[in-house]
């Protein structure tokens, strides 16, 4: 043990979890007779599946639990089917899945205006509460974006 | 219901549409949430960097709300109880919860074996809608939520569903040592708590590192502790060499995780173009800074792929690496103990209360750190 001559009752509680056979989590992991059993356990109740759940091909089906909000559709919910035809481990798997993520932004869009609600941009980033906190940010933005669009119309122009 | 509603990187909005969630098992309750919080991992949903985050969904981890309705199954909460739901979505039969891993269930999450069911954080940790909503599903409710004792504060009781805990896991999985040197890499909400909780196991000096400048202040006062910006120092690693006899830090503590900002490569390949999961900076500098034999802690969130960090100095310096989704169910008695006794202020670090109505600001906000932002409450009555 290091020399602690320094003061810390400055410090309300210092050291008094010091001891690690008093402190809830160590070892982090509580041995017991099951370790080493597989998976033995009485499953909990099975949830019923009333919508498409996709699941890991690292394990034999659905846990007993899981959530059911937005299951795959589309062309995203295609990407995510393939994406788990791979295993975890795989880089294709979350490759995939980010693919997905993207296409179903647009997806997402157009399912907005086919209910007709007009997504506000402006709002959903954020920009009231940019403009309020840092308004040389977002007139900095706006500079860039101008001169960027600027000089891309001023090069298509040329050519 | 009103609830947070996600349409794509940078983009959340306050959705008045979205349906009542519905007791789907017979353990489930239905939880009315009176407040929720923004994690600084909810940013790496947020900013898109977590895989299989489905448009739609709702976010939101940290919750404590009031029981409206339970399963069949359910016997320790009944309607009206007043709960702090962990984050983790645990069964408590799988031999893991067995174990008291809590946060590794192999019972809540079908879409990856690598991670247990986690409120609002993407189909890849089980694709249940998260806490930042008016009411919410909470699977295992007899397991996982815990009634709040009378005394307890429920600002400090949405803090020990997730910060408190990952913080206080950080600094106990580091093995710290009466004496020790402790460096913790981010000064946001965990590192916060790590530092404060770090001097719990009797560390004898704790270093915070960090570049955003009132975050380093706040943390200097909070956890009474020594806190650096790294812009301001040539080589954070070489500073942490200097300043304990050359020799590294008996522990570091990674309290960042995938958007670590100080190496441009990482940056680039991390952040932009995604080349790995994410930037690993500050897991870099922990590796590098810490001593030969020392350890270092992990509680930084990173994606599931993988990233570049320098393993055989790992392996060189016979550095012990821990890592762990904190195991929220368990650590709480003692963190109560904890904040009974004053020893943790867990309400201390609230700087933000916002109505859920106004969701996507309270977001752009903790993103890009405005207004001196250290952390969020959503409170989903607020404006009724």
């Amino acid at each position: 043990m290091k020399k602690t001559e320094k003061d810390y009752s400055h410090i309300n509680g210092w050291g008094i979890d010091q001891n690690p056979l008093d402190v809830p989590a160590y070892p982090m992991k509580h041995r017991t007779e099951n370790d080493n059993k597989g998976m033995i356990w009485e499953r909990p109740t099975q949830q019923p599946a009333t919508v498409e759940i996709l699941h890991s091909n690292e394990r034999p089906g659905l846990t007993a639990v899981f959530g059911t909000p937005v299951p795959p559709s589309g062309i995203s919910g295609n990407i995510r089917r393939f994406a788990f035809k791979y295993s975890e481990s795989h880089a294709l798997h979350w490759l995939a899945l980010l693919l997905a993520d993207r296409v179903q932004m647009f997806e997402g869009l157009a399912d907005d205006l086919k209910s007709g609600h007009v997504p506000n941009i402006y709002s959903e980033v954020g920009g009231r509460a940019a403009l309020k906190h840092n308004p040389a940010g977002v007139v900095r933005k706006v500079v860039i974006s101008v001169a960027v669009v600027t000089l891309v119309v001023a090069w298509l122009r040329r050519k | 219901m009103l609830a947070m509603n996600y349409r794509g990187p940078y983009r959340v909005r306050a959705d008045r549409n979205k349906s009542m969630p519905r007791i789907e098992h017979s353990g489930d309750a239905i939880v009315r949430v009176t407040r929720s919080c923004i994690c600084g991992s909810d940013l790496h949903l947020y900013h898109g960097l977590v895989p299989d985050t489905r448009v739609g969904t709702t976010f939101g981890h940290e919750f404590v709300g009031v029981v409206e309705e339970v399963g069949s199954e359910v016997k320790n909460l009944k309607v009206g109880d007043n709960v702090l739901v962990p984050f983790n979505i645990s069964c408590g039969k799988c031999v893991f919860c067995e174990q008291e891993l809590y946060g590794n269930c192999h019972e809540s999450n079908p879409e990856a074996t690598a991670v247990g069911g986690i409120f609002g954080y993407s189909h890849t940790a089980g694709g249940y809608d998260g806490g930042q909503a008016e009411y919410v599903r909470v699977p295992y409710a007899d397991i996982g939520p815990m009634i709040i004792p009378e005394d307890i504060d429920h600002d400090d009781a949405v803090l020990l569903t997730d910060v408190v805990p990952t913080g206080y896991q950080a600094a106990e999985m580091a093995g710290i040592k009466p004496g020790d040197t402790v460096v913790v890499f981010g000064a946001g909400p965990i590192g916060i708590m790590a530092a404060k909780c770090a001097w719990l196991f009797g560390a004898g000096r704790v270093i915070v590192i960090d570049h955003i400048e009132y975050r380093l202040e706040f943390v200097k006062k909070y956890a009474q502790c020594e806190a650096y910006n790294f812009r301001s120092l040539e080589d954070p690693v070489l500073f942490i060499k200097k300043t304990t006899d050359w020799l590294g830090a008996d522990v570091c503590i990674d309290a960042v995780g995938c958007e670590a900002a100080g190496s441009a490569f990482q940056t680039i390949t991390g952040r932009k173009l995604m080349l790995q999961a994410g930037s690993a900076t500050a897991l870099h500098w922990a590796i590098n800074a810490v001593k030969k034999g020392g350890v270092v802690s992990i509680v930084g969130v990173y994606g599931p792929t993988g990233n570049i960090i320098p393993i055989g100095n790992v392996v060189n310096k016979g550095i012990t690496i821990r890592a762990n989704q904190a195991s929220v169910k368990r650590l709480l008695p003692r963190l109560i103990e904890h904040v009974r006794a004053g020893r943790i202020d867990p309400k201390g670090i609230i700087t933000h209360r916002v109505p859920l109505e106004e969701v996507s600001d309270a977001y752009h906000i903790f993103s890009a750190k405005l207004d001196n932002c250290i952390k969020t409450i959503l409170i989903p009555s607020a404006r009724k």
